[in-house]
C-alpha cells in the first residue's frame, strides 16, 4: 500500500475541530455580544490588559497561536473534501494545495505575528 | 475493461434533506477559518499600537460586524453539537467488557464544553 500522509491532516482537522468546538462559541459571544453590548462590564478587552497578557506570558502566546492555527488545519481538511464533493474532483490535487497551503501560510504568520509581539 | 461510473450530478447533496444538513456541516468550517483569520487580525492589531487596536475593538460595535458575529456563531454552534455527536463514534470506550454508551461519551463532551466556555469566559474577561 502506498504511504499515505492522511494520517497527519487528519489529526490536524481533528485537533482543530475539538478546539472550535470547544471555545469558539464561547469567544463569539464574547467578541459579537458582550463587547459591543457592553454586556461585559468597563472594557476588559482594553490594549493594556491584552497586549500585557498576550506579550508578557509564553503560555498565553503558546495558547493564542495553537486556538488559531488548528482550527485553519480543521478547515482545511473539512474544505478540501467539500470541494471535492461538489464537483471539482478533476482540480482535486490544486485544492489540496490550496487548502493545506492556505493553513500552513496562516499558521506560519501567526508564529511570526507571536514571536514579534 | 473499463470501469462503469454513474454520473453524479453537483448538486446532488439539494436532493434530500441529510444530504443538505452534511453540506451545512462541512460549510461550518469556513466560518470557523474566518473566525481565526478574524482572531489573527486581532492580534496582528495588538502589534500595531493601541490606537489601531482601539480602533479595531470599536468596529465591533458596528451593526456588519454583529451580525456577522451572530451569523458565524449559529453555524459554529453547529459545527460543535455535530462535532459532540460524532465523537462517541469515533472514540470507542469500554469498561471491561461493556462498551460504555455513546451518550455518555457525548453528554461528558458537552459538559466539558460548559465548564470550558466558563474558564475561557473568566479568563478573557478578567472577571
Amino acid at each position: 500500500m502506498a504511504k499515505s500522509n492522511e494520517p497527519i491532516w487528519w489529526s490536524l482537522f481533528s485537533a482543530g475541530g475539538m478546539v472550535a468546538a470547544m471555545i469558539f462559541p464561547i469567544l463569539i459571544i464574547i467578541t459579537g455580544i458582550l463587547i459591543p453590548f457592553g454586556l461585559a462590564g468597563g472594557d476588559p478587552l482594553n490594549f493594556e490588559r491584552i497586549h500585557t497578557a498576550v506579550s508578557q506570558n509564553n503560555y498565553v502566546k503558546i495558547i493564542f497561536f495553537i486556538v488559531i492555527s488548528l482550527p485553519l488545519f480543521h478547515w482545511a481538511h473539512r474544505f478540501r473534501f467539500t470541494l471535492v464533493d461538489v464537483g471539482l474532483k478533476s482540480i482535486s490535487t490544486l485544492i489540496s494545495i490550496l487548502c493545506y497551503g492556505g493553513a500552513i501560510t496562516g499558521t506560519i504568520v501567526s508564529a511570526i505575528i507571536f514571536l514579534k509581539i | 475493461m473499463s470501469t462503469y461510473h454513474r454520473l453524479v450530478p453537483n448538486t446532488w447533496w439539494l436532493q434530500r434533506r441529510p444530504y443538505i444538513l452534511f453540506m451545512i456541516r462541512e460549510l461550518t468550517s469556513v466560518f470557523v477559518a474566518g473566525y481565526c483569520i478574524f482572531l489573527l487580525v486581532l492580534v496582528y492589531k495588538l502589534t500595531q499600537g493601541a490606537d489601531a487596536y482601539a480602533n479595531f475593538m470599536a468596529a465591533l460595535k458596528s451593526p456588519s460586524s454583529v451580525v456577522l458575529h451572530l451569523i458565524t456563531l449559529v453555524f459554529v454552534l453547529y459545527h460543535t453539537i455535530t462535532w459532540f455527536n460524532l465523537t462517541p463514534k469515533i472514540l470507542v470506550l469500554y469498561r471491561g467488557e461493556d462498551r460504555i454508551p455513546q451518550g455518555l461519551v457525548a453528554g461528558i463532551f458537552y459538559a466539558g464544553w460548559v465548564v470550558v466556555s466558563i474558564i475561557v469566559a473568566l479568563l478573557v474577561l478578567g472577571v
